[in-house]
Order: structure tokens, then sequence, then C-alpha cells
């Protein structure tokens, strides 16, 4: 069992199981996020519950950021791999007639979505540390000294979405996202040996999942972006 | 008949570098295979006193997997299911230029020409992809054991792999998945070969692994160009077959 992961069919499964749980967490985040369109203090109280819980915070978000590097770092290890087993490319080569343009450039998607993060990481995740632990307000008020000023997050998320630049950096990345998972979806189902007539069924529900997701991830940005 | 312009990659050996070197053809039959538009080059060479073309051949009936062509960017040629000795030149048109290369993968390093070492999927299939018999004169009757249809159709259908290599050739990371899957798959669908299940995946993904191919990322290349149709059914099933046998230990 120890050397699973040494094998390529191992480190597949291991790339799948992270896939899995990142696309279980986009789905929690997208509906997280999307009561911010349709109620100002649902978004609040859930963001102040996940900001503030013990175990989403203690246990969850720790590994959350376990499984995205490792999600990256495995998909940056198994490419550089998988170009060295190619030295010589050919002259021509019509790879455009047997594969998907998403099935072969999740590098390229990965790394926009990457790049991405970091600013999204920049955007909420480091102010929001920095508030709770450096400063040591777990309050989530927009005045800790005045419990009447109520939770700031709705605010936050409002403020960001100002900037026309940074709502097209979202819009880009969330198409790119989509991208990756138009391909990444059924990736993982076939890569942990699922295969079979009800798999197949899925292929539908993935093409939902795939562009639904992304495309709420968008329509939040630019809702806010609109109504500010 | 047709007038054509060969781009063909040209290597004296393995050490050293080779090169895309261009061949007029002209007087080509459509009705013409392609590895018989290939003869009448070497023909041509031969009589100037020229090098001929190495390439791969020996059934051209589409059975031993010998020829391994990567014509106009596809592994086999533009058609689908067939091999590179089932093409025929009506796929052409009179003018074309046609790219003819070896397939490429460092697990498949060229010898000559357009000719690969595949000796790699022979230490792959060495490595576990049989059955042991006892050939002692009690061997039970192979046809007496029954075998559910569905397990015997697919079963068959992963038998059906020539091991040509086009799998690995027209894979952006040179996978040998379909292969090893299709090697896997024949003996694991049927009770013959489900004694020594786990050794035998195990042993053949370890050696695939130590000949430097990729890894699949499931891009359906392989589907697409193989010419026996080995579906990737048969790489899920492999994948369950190794994750099994490693929780077994």
């Amino acid at each position: 069992m120890s050397g699973i992961f040494k094998s390529s069919v191992g480190r597949k499964f291991a790339m799948a199981l992270s896939a899995f749980f990142l696309m279980i967490f986009l789905v929690m985040h997208v509906s997280i996020n999307f009561t911010s369109v349709f109620s100002e203090e649902l978004f609040n109280n859930m963001s102040h519950f996940m900001g503030t819980n013990p175990l989403v915070q203690g246990l969850m978000q720790p590994i959350l950021i376990v499984g995205v590097v490792f999600h990256f770092v495995m998909g940056f290890v198994l490419e550089a791999k998988n170009k060295a087993s190619r030295d010589v490319g050919y002259a021509k080569n019509v790879a455009k007639d047997n594969s998907t343009w998403m099935s072969r450039n999740m590098l390229l998607t990965g790394a926009v979505v990457l790049a991405f993060l970091v600013l999204h990481f920049y955007d909420f995740w480091i102010h929001e540390m920095t508030i709770k632990y450096v400063q040591g307000d777990m309050s989530g008020l927009v005045d800790a000294n005045n419990a009447e000023s109520g939770f700031r997050y709705y605010d936050e998320l409002r403020e960001k979405f100002v900037s026309p630049v940074r709502v097209l950096i979202y819009v880009v990345s969330f198409v790119l996202l989509s991208l990756h998972l138009l391909h990444g979806f059924n990736s993982a189902f076939q890569s942990v040996g699922a295969n079979n007539k009800y798999v197949k069924s899925l292929k539908g529900f993935s093409k939902v999942y795939s562009i639904g997701i992304p495309a709420l991830f968008i329509f939040i940005a630019v809702y806010h972006h609109f109504t500010h | 008949m047709m007038n054509l312009t060969l781009k063909i990659w040209r290597q004296k050996n393995a050490n050293e570098k080779g090169k895309i070197v261009d061949y007029p053809v002209s007087g080509i039959s459509p009705d013409m295979s392609f590895l018989e538009m290939l003869d009448v080059l070497n023909q041509e060479l031969i009589e100037k006193g020229k090098e001929p073309v190495a390439f791969d051949h020996d059934c051209r009936e589409g059975i031993c997997g010998t020829c391994s062509l990567y014509i106009n960017g596809r592994a086999h040629g533009p058609a689908t299911k067939i091999t590179a000795c089932q093409l025929h030149m009506r796929s052409f048109k009179d003018g074309d230029t046609i790219y003819i290369e070896p397939w490429r993968a460092k697990a498949f390093p060229v010898v000559k020409d357009l000719i690969v070492d595949r000796s790699s999927f022979d230490r792959i299939q060495q490595a576990g992809g049989f059955i042991s018999v006892n050939t002692s004169g009690n061997t039970q009757d192979a046809n007496a054991i029954p075998i559910e249809k569905e397990h015997a159709d697919k079963a068959f259908d992963a038998a059906t792999c020539i091991g040509c290599g086009a799998c690995v050739a027209s894979c952006k990371n040179s996978s040998a998945m379909l292969f090893v899957s299709a090697k896997v798959s024949q003996f694991a669908l049927l009770p013959q070969g489900q004694v020594e299940a786990t050794d035998r995946v195990m042993n053949m993904v370890k050696q695939m692994d130590e000949e430097g191919f990729g890894n699949c990322t499931n891009t359906g290349a392989c589907e697409v160009e193989c010419p026996k149709g080995i579906s990737l059914e048969n790489i899920a099933r492999m994948n369950r077959e190794y994750l099994t046998a490693s929780l077994k230990g």
C-alpha cells in the first residue's frame, strides 16, 4: 500500500481524490457566495459562522489549503514527467483530431486558476487572517467596539467588485476554471477506475457542473459590480 | 495517378541526429496501399544508388501491429481504426504534401529512419501479461469453464490489441496505459486470469513506469487512434485492478 503513490496509476488516483475534494468545496463556496445576491443578512451570518467556527477554521481550512497545494504541485510534477517522456516532438501533429483542447491544456487552465487564487487570497483570505489573528478582532463587525455597526463581510465583498479590472480578471479566471472542469470532472472518475454505464450518464451532469458553478461565480461578481 | 511531396524523417541510427528530407514521387495510383507507395519510392532510391527509407512492416493486413508510421500528424494516418498498411492512397489528393515520421516517445527510441524499438512493450508483457497453466496432462479444458458473455466479449475486445504503439505515439504524454490496460483486462475478465491478477497488474504497471512512459491524463487520443478501437474502459478497469491489488498489499 505504501508504494501506491510512487506509481503512475497511484499518483493519478491521488490527483483525482484531491480534485473531488476541491469540486465539493466549490459547491459549498458558491452556495454561500450566492446568498449575497438575495440576502445581506444571510450572507453575513454564514460568513461569520465559517470565519469563526473552530472546526471550519482549525480543521477544514488547513485540509483545504493542503488539498489545493497538493493538487497544483502534483499537477506540475506529472506534467514535467509527461514532457520528459517525449524528447523529440513531431514535425506535424494534428492533436485536435483526436482530443479536446481542454484535455490537452489542463496545465495552462490550471496555471491561470492558480494565478487567480493568488489574487483571491490577497483579496479575502490574507485580509481576513490579518483582522482575526494579527489584530485579534474576531467580532466580524464593521466597528469592533460597536455591536450596532453590523457585520462587515457583505460590504467588503461588494467593495471588491467595484473595480471593473478585478471583475474582468474574475470572469476570465472562471471561464478558464470552467474549461479545466470540463475535462477534469470526468477525468477524475476515470482515474479512480469508474467508467461504466452509471458514470457515462454523469457526463451530462458534468457539463452542467463545469459550466454552471463558474457561471454562478461570474454572475455574483458581475451582479455586485453593477448594483454597487 | 498522383504526384506527391513526401517529407520523411531520415536518421542513420539511434546515435545520430535525424532530419526531415523531401522526396517528390510521381505516378502513384490511388489504389496503392501507403506502404506500396513507400515501396515505389524505395525502388527509385535504390535505382539511383541512394539509401532506401527504412520502415517496419510484416503482414500488411492490419494484424501484426508492425507498421508504425505517424502520417500527416496522425498515428497510422488520417483514417480511423486501421493500421498504416491498410491505408490507401485514395485518402490523399494529387499534389499533397505528406509528413511521415516515426512514433515519438522516449520509451520507443528510433533505430533507423521510421523504425523504432518497441521492446519496452515486450518487457511489460513479460512482467505479467500471461497466465501460468499446468501442462502436466490434467489441464482443465478452458471451454468447460462457464464465462458470462459480457465478460467474454470484453476480454476478446481487449485481446484484439496488436501492440502497435499508436496509443503511445498519439498521446501527448507518451503514455502506454491503453496498451497495458488491454493486456491486463484480457486476463482480468476471465477466470483463468484471475489467479494471478494481483501480481500481474502490479508488475506490469511497475515495468511500464520503469520504461519511462508518461502518465495518462485521459485525453482519449489513444482510443481515437487505436486501429483496433480498444476502449478507455480498459484503463479504468486497470486503475481499479491496481488500486485493489495495492490495498491487498
